[in-house]
């Protein structure tokens, strides 16, 4: 751990908070403006698509074993089971193709 | 003050599920930061000091790689701008119990799942239930990724693997709902999903760093989005 990875943490740290922080301080009303509701609305899926595509297809050791993850998991969230089901459903997905592979 | 029925213990009986949801992603965001070139510690610090999945998972690879100071801020900045949201609709949930510095630890601690229980209480909520509300999710938080961290070094690879692609199991379980009932959404998916695998992939594209890439892709396709489709309902729906 050196200087430089407290800076990152500190200003990682500091921007997460303040988003948090500041409104509960100072703001009391709703936003009122649609535009701004819909764009904070859009945020988080568009944040996470951008995301996970395509850098989950390099998250395992093989693009192959990434890609019947991610099958599994489309499919499971598909039937609204439960973040942890989809998560280690995924997992066991690519776990599955990875024995695979060392075996074949 | 009908708020103020809401006692520590209760809070925490409320935070337990949530704790342990965080314990199992935090363990996978544990092997991934380890497997990106962090330390143990350096994992476990951000934890400690951000609890939020997808600006901790967008970090490591610009801490790894040495990237900019400005880069992880204006992504963190993006990533966490809903977290704006949600603390002006929690704010609106406190009862008169609640000080100025209460709301400043609050405030550290007001994740998506945190936020989606307050709100769902009928009453306002006290200061006891909150800081009982908000012990097991920063527990569970963080000794799931001290978990991960060490498991990482310990499990054998194919396993370690495999659990490479737990985090990203979740945002798909977080996505897909709403992708399905939604069809603004499904189609504000697509569109970021194209532009970010542009980035990635077009050679002229792709020397953009990966967290300008995942912004540009967003915020471009939120502010389309906004403006072509935007949202009837009064309540944010985000629960990242």
């Amino acid at each position: 751990m050196d200087f430089k990875f407290f800076i990152y943490l500190i200003v990682m740290a500091g921007a997460t908070y303040l988003i948090r922080m500041l409104p509960l301080v100072f703001f009391h009303k709703k936003i009122k403006s649609r535009f701004i509701r819909s764009f904070l609305y859009y945020i988080p899926y568009t944040v996470l698509a951008s995301m996970t595509f395509p850098a989950v297809f390099y998250a395992t050791s093989s693009v192959l074993s990434a890609a019947v993850g991610v099958c599994v998991a489309v499919v499971l969230a598909y039937f609204r089971l439960s973040l942890i089901t989809v998560a280690l459903g995924a997992s066991v997905g690519v776990l599955a193709v990875e024995l695979l592979q060392i075996l074949i | 003050m009908s708020g103020d029925n809401f006692s520590f213990k209760m809070g925490l009986y409320n935070g337990i599920p949530i704790g342990l949801g965080y314990l199992s992603v935090a363990f996978a965001f544990g092997i991934f930061a380890t497997n990106s070139g962090l330390g143990i510690l350096e994992s476990v610090f951000i934890s400690m000091f951000n609890v939020t999945s997808a600006g901790q998972l967008a970090a490591v690879p610009i801490i790894s790689s040495g990237g900019s100071v400005f880069e992880l801020f204006l992504t963190e900045v993006v990533i966490n701008s809903r977290y704006s949201l949600m603390s002006v609709s929690l704010s609106q949930k406190f009862g008169d119990s609640v000080r100025l510095r209460d709301r400043l630890i609050f405030g550290f601690m007001n994740t998506d799942e945190v936020f989606a229980v307050a709100v769902s209480k009928p009453a306002s909520v006290s200061r006891k239930y909150m800081y009982g509300l908000i012990i097991a999710p920063f527990v569970g938080w963080t000794v799931g990724t001290l978990f991960g961290a060490v498991a990482g070094n310990i499990l054998p690879d194919v396993l370690v693997s495999s659990l490479g692609i737990a985090i990203y199991g979740m945002f798909i379980a977080i996505l897909m709902p709403e992708v399905r009932r939604e069809k603004s959404t499904m189609l504000a998916v697509i569109v970021a999903t194209a532009l970010s695998c542009l980035f990635f992939y077009l050679p002229q594209l792709s020397k953009i760093q990966g967290g300008f890439a995942i912004i540009i892709s967003s915020v471009l396709t939120s502010l389309v989005f906004a403006l072509i489709r935007p949202i009837d309902n009064e309540e944010e729906e985000s629960d990242v």
